[in-house]
Order: C-alpha cells, then sequence, then structure tokens
C-alpha cells in the first residue's frame, strides 16, 4: 500500500469511529462541545502515532507471547506523558476531560493499532498510519461536538451565533447517544449511495 | 443508609453506561442476547469489584506513601490486567461451571474502560475503601441493569422494519440514547 494511502485510509474510509465503530466511550463522554472533542481528538492522536512508532521500533524484540502487556505498558507510557503535559499548558481542557485522559489507555483504537499495524509495518508506515487514524478520530470527535454544540448550546467553538438555550439535550448523555446514532446513520446513507 | 444511597447513585443516577459513558464498547459489542449480556454483566460486576479493592489498595499503602503517584495510570491497567488473568486461571480449576459461563467475558474486562475509570474515579473522589468497594458494586450492578434492559429491548428490535441506513448501529445507539433519558427522570432521588 502506498504511503498516501495509509496516511488517508484512518480519515475517510476506515474511520475509526464512524465505520469501525471502536473507542466510543471518550467519543460520547467528551463531545459536549466541538473544542473538547478536537482536544480529546488531538491526545488520543498524540498517544496513538508515538506508541505506533516505538511498538514498530520494537516489534523485533517484544516476544510474541507477552506483546499485549508490552503494548498496554508503552501506551499507558505515553498516556501519562500526555496526561502531564496537558495538566501543566491547557489546566481547562484537563478538567473538562477529566478522567477520559488516562482512559487513552483503555482505549480500543490504539491497542488495535498497536496490534494490527504497527508490529507488522515499518517504523514510517506506522508514523503515517497512527497520524491517519489520530485525524480519522479528531475529525469524528470534532464533528460530533460540533453537532452537538449547535444542536445545544447554539454555538461553535464558543461562538455564539443562535440567540438563546437551544435543544439543552444535546448537551447531556442522551443527546450524545442519538446525534452519534443519526451521524452513522448518515454516513451509512452516503456510503450506501456511492456504491 | 449511606452504603445504600451510594448504591442506589450507582446504579441509577450515574449509571456507567447511561450517564458516565464508560465501557460502551461491550455495552453495544455483546447485547444482542439476553445470556449473553447477562454473563457480561456478571463478569464485569465480580471484576469491578475486586478490581477497585485491590488498586485501592495499592494506591494507598504502595504508591501514595512512595510519591508514585503518577504511575498511578500504568499501575493500574497492570494490576487490572493481571488481575483478569489470575481469576480466569483459578476460575478454571476452582468452578469450571461458573469459568463456562463467564469465561469467555474475562479476556475482554482488561481493555473494559468502565473497570479501570471507576479504579480511577473512587481515588480522585478520596472515597474510603468501604465507600469504594460499595460504589464499584453499585457501578457493576447498573452495567448489569443496562446490559439486561438493552439486550431485552435489541431482542425485539430485530424483528422491526428498521429503515437499511439505521440498522446495527446507528438505531441501537438512538434506543441507548432514550434509554438514557428514561433514566434522567431518576436524578434527584437521592
Amino acid at each position: 500500500m502506498s504511503n498516501i494511502a495509509t496516511l488517508t485510509r484512518g480519515i475517510i474510509k476506515e474511520n475509526p469511529v464512524f465505520v469501525l465503530l471502536l473507542g466510543l466511550c471518550p467519543v460520547l463522554g467528551v463531545t459536549s462541545s466541538a473544542m473538547n472533542g478536537l482536544g480529546m481528538g488531538i491526545a488520543t492522536m498524540f498517544v496513538l502515532t508515538l506508541s505506533n512508532v516505538l511498538i514498530s521500533i520494537l516489534k523485533s524484540q517484544i516476544p510474541d507471547n507477552v506483546r499485549v502487556p508490552a503494548f498496554i505498558v508503552i501506551i499507558a507510557s505515553f498516556t501519562t506523558v500526555v496526561q502531564f503535559l496537558m495538566e501543566a499548558y491547557t489546566p481547562e481542557l484537563f478538567t473538562q476531560l477529566g478522567v477520559f485522559i488516562p482512559l487513552i489507555v483503555v482505549n480500543c483504537i490504539v491497542l488495535g493499532r498497536a496490534e494490527g499495524f504497527a508490529m507488522k509495518n515499518g517504523v514510517f508506515k506506522s508514523f503515517l498510519d497512527g497520524i491517519g487514524m489520530g485525524l480519522g478520530f479528531t475529525l469524528a470527535l470534532t464533528l460530533l461536538g460540533g453537532v452537538r454544540e449547535i444542536l445545544g448550546a447554539g454555538s461553535i467553538f464558543d461562538w455564539k451565533f443562535i440567540p438563546g438555550d437551544g435543544i439543552l439535550i444535546f448537551i447531556l448523555a442522551p443527546g450524545a447517544f442519538i446525534a452519534l446514532g443519526f451521524l452513522i446513520a448518515i454516513i451509512n446513507q452516503l456510503q450506501r449511495k456511492k456504491t | 443508609m449511606e452504603y445504600i444511597l451510594i448504591i442506589i447513585a450507582a446504579v441509577f443516577i450515574n449509571n456507567v453506561i447511561l450517564a458516565q459513558f464508560l465501557g460502551v464498547c461491550p455495552f453495544l459489542g455483546v447485547s444482542n442476547k439476553m445470556s449473553t449480556a447477562t454473563g457480561m454483566g456478571l463478569a464485569v460486576l465480580f471484576v469491578i469489584t475486586l478490581a477497585t479493592i485491590i488498586t485501592f489498595l495499592v494506591q494507598t499503602y504502595i504508591l501514595e506513601p512512595f510519591g508514585l503517584g503518577y504511575l498511578q495510570t500504568i499501575a493500574f491497567i497492570l494490576l487490572i490486567a493481571t488481575l483478569v488473568q489470575m481469576i480466569e486461571i483459578i476460575l478454571k480449576k476452582a468452578s469450571p461451571p461458573l469459568y463456562q459461563s463467564l469465561g469467555i467475558f474475562l479476556p475482554l474486562m482488561s481493555t473494559n474502560c468502565a473497570i479501570l475509570g471507576v479504579a480511577i474515579l473512587v481515588i480522585q473522589n478520596n472515597l474510603n475503601l468501604l465507600q469504594a468497594t460499595t460504589t464499584a458494586a453499585g457501578t457493576g450492578l447498573g452495567f448489569l441493569l443496562a446490559m439486561v434492559i438493552f439486550a431485552g429491548l435489541r431482542e425485539q428490535m430485530e424483528l422491526q422494519g428498521t429503515p437499511k441506513a439505521m440498522k446495527g448501529a446507528p438505531i441501537a445507539m438512538i434506543t441507548t440514547g432514550i434509554l438514557a433519558l428514561a433514566f434522567m427522570g431518576f436524578a434527584g432521588l437521592v
């Protein structure tokens, strides 16, 4: 597969959220605004890319039967790094995202790419894969966050353009499920039309 | 009384799936049939309670006294993974029938964010050991309840004529949303 295909595949065709339905907990949990979605997406992309690179460097050293624990330790280390970086430089976002930052460790996308891609491919390809999948994840989170923020608060990235309260339910928990359900349905429909 | 309130709050008001969005993957993944949903729910209830007790003890007696708080994420995930592996081995030897019904769900536990999530949250909320254990058990019960309700709904949903684009995940999400809406009615109960 060409490098460009490796990079772009995660963004639309194999989008981790809308198509593969992986890592849904942070997707639903932090997307009450577009900004939160973007922040969480970038944090995950950082962990995903770095752990992909490190795992693909170490792939000949990691014994096969303890590979999952080894992956988890690598991913957990990068997650801890992100956690401290965010606590220091973006304390407000850090409080908003709360428990979902340490939970990047158990995000199925990160472990899935480590096992499914980085373990079998070279360093540069794994780097591109991490960036591509990370971008796809960020895009999905920002889109869902944007939709929920527009419907729920009448604003986007804190810029208010619809006066009044908006449909409050979309900011609350049930709205996350409903908005994501409709987004996936729309994407299914678009893909069905294409084929 | 305090502990009953903790359980009610964890099951109904802050339901782990419907209000806190933890453990959504297994919730959508294995809720097709009532029997697997119950099995998964029971396995989570069991592991979440044990894992919270152990991570709590490790945090209080090892990480904090030695100033190793920054290792929390790594230590917890390794503890949970080890614990799950141990439970699997012990169950296999000690209680084959229980292993038969819960065994296949156990490997999925270490990447279940509900378990790590609750372990971290009880530390962040400064609970004591008994409160933490009760919270964990309540969360597990909440997970079980949501699983069972949703599996029941999903079995009915199979028979309905859903639009093609909505089949599968989208309609499941929207149903969960409506269920979450119903659970919001419990707010203010405690």
